[in-house]
């Protein structure tokens, strides 16, 4: 094919579409919000104390450091999606959550006696948490991963990294209000784990989903 | 780092995502030979064949248009046409598999290339997809692509509508480059 005749066709078909990448974003982020949640309600459900642990500042801190890491992540895939754009603020938003976690886990660590933060770090649902909370991030990284497939990642495993991020953010929110282990002796050992294998698993679907 | 008129370029992708066809038209003409030294430095990096350039643009190019969503008007389209040009290069040399299996696209660099000589009546990569490309998308393309025909004509050859030929074309566009996506697998 000559390339001037590629031009031609191409021209022809000037126009572009109609739904913008922030709408397709604003649609996948609210499918994997439905999703996790229905997926929360059907099979997980909160813990039975949830009201009384609400005024607990341990508990509080959990949902409010995975949503500020879906947060980041989420503003992440603006850009991991569109060629060209530096990640810049971007990535420097992903060290919030961690960031946080690691000041609350020096506070805790300055409040509970040494003896028992291994039984602080262990807790009880450790393995629930490795399970539980990667299946509830499923379906959002779907939600991610088409987000994705409608633009142009030029890193796709690296987009679909990002995009497990995101869905590990939101899966541990949910995740979170089931859980009983509070401490952030738990949460800086087990869900940041639970988060790798949901990131591990994005990164490697990237890589086959999100070509172009 | 290969030269690229942003304000020209801009200006006319603008008008283009408006429905400006010439505009659209221009855009690509202005950008060729830019695409063709990227497309040169990646081929020479991993070692393909000067032919192999062309194909690389042609990948490039409809990449760029059903990609086009992807740049914000308010942005800078020289980044952004360089990311594109330099993913899809890379791609279409890994998916040839001449040496291209260990191509890192944070390694190539773009180089300034002589430019080279093209054969306008090479068969390229891209017809041998278009003659795969089946039902009316496949003829619309072809007809468009190959023959160089307009939409009017074609419109009037296969008694549709225009908008039914556009979006035809439209469609067939983005079957090809879904073509081409599934043979890597």
């Amino acid at each position: 094919m000559e390339t001037e005749k590629l031009i031609a066709a191409l021209s022809q078909d000037a126009a572009l579409p109609q739904r913008s990448l922030v709408q397709r974003q604003l649609a996948a982020g609210s499918i994997a919000v439905v999703v996790a949640f229905c997926a929360f309600a059907l099979f997980v459900g909160p813990r039975s104390d949830i009201a009384s642990a609400l005024e607990t500042p341990r508990f509080l801190l959990k949902p409010v450091l995975t949503l500020l890491l879906f947060a980041a992540a989420f503003f992440a895939l603006a850009r991991a999606i569109r060629p060209g754009s530096k990640p810049g603020s971007a990535q420097a938003a992903l060290l919030i959550a961690p960031v946080f976690l690691g000041i609350a886990v020096i506070t805790e660590m300055t409040i509970v006696p040494s003896a028992q933060w291994g039984e602080k770090m262990l807790g009880t649902n450790a393995m629930l948490c490795l399970t539980v909370m990667p299946a509830l991030s499923f379906g959002p990284l779907m939600a991610f991963l088409w987000f994705l497939r409608q633009g142009a990642p030029t890193h796709p495993a690296r987009a679909g990294a990002i995009a497990g991020l995101a869905a590990a953010g939101l899966g541990a929110t949910f995740y979170a209000l089931h859980c009983t282990d509070d401490s952030p002796l738990f949460v800086t050992v087990w869900y940041p784990m639970a988060t790798a294998i949901v990131v591990t698993v994005g990164s490697l679907m990237g890589r086959r989903l999100l070509r172009w | 780092m290969v030269a690229l008129d942003e304000t020209r370029l801009a200006d006319l992708l603008r008008r283009a995502n408006r429905g400006d066809a010439a505009a659209y038209a221009d855009f690509y003409r202005t950008l060729l030979p830019a695409l063709r030294q990227i497309a040169h430095g990646v081929v020479r990096t991993v070692g393909g064949r000067p032919s192999d350039v062309e194909d690389v643009v042609q990948e490039t190019m409809i990449a760029i248009h059903l990609k086009r969503h992807t740049w914000r008007e308010s942005e800078m389209v020289g980044p952004w046409i360089r990311a594109i040009s330099r993913y899809k290069s890379v791609d279409v040399m890994r998916r040839r598999g001449r040496h291209g299996a260990s191509v890192d696209i944070d390694v190539v660099t773009e180089t300034l290339a002589a430019p080279t000589i093209e054969d306008p009546t090479a068969r390229t990569d891209l017809e041998r997809y278009v003659s795969r490309l089946g039902g009316k998308p496949g003829a619309i393309v072809k007809a468009i692509g190959l023959d160089g025909q307009e939409i009017v004509e074609v419109a009037r050859r296969m008694s549709m509508s225009e908008g039914a030929v556009r979006v035809a074309l439209h469609r067939g566009l983005r079957k090809l480059a879904a073509l081409r996506t599934q043979e890597a697998d």
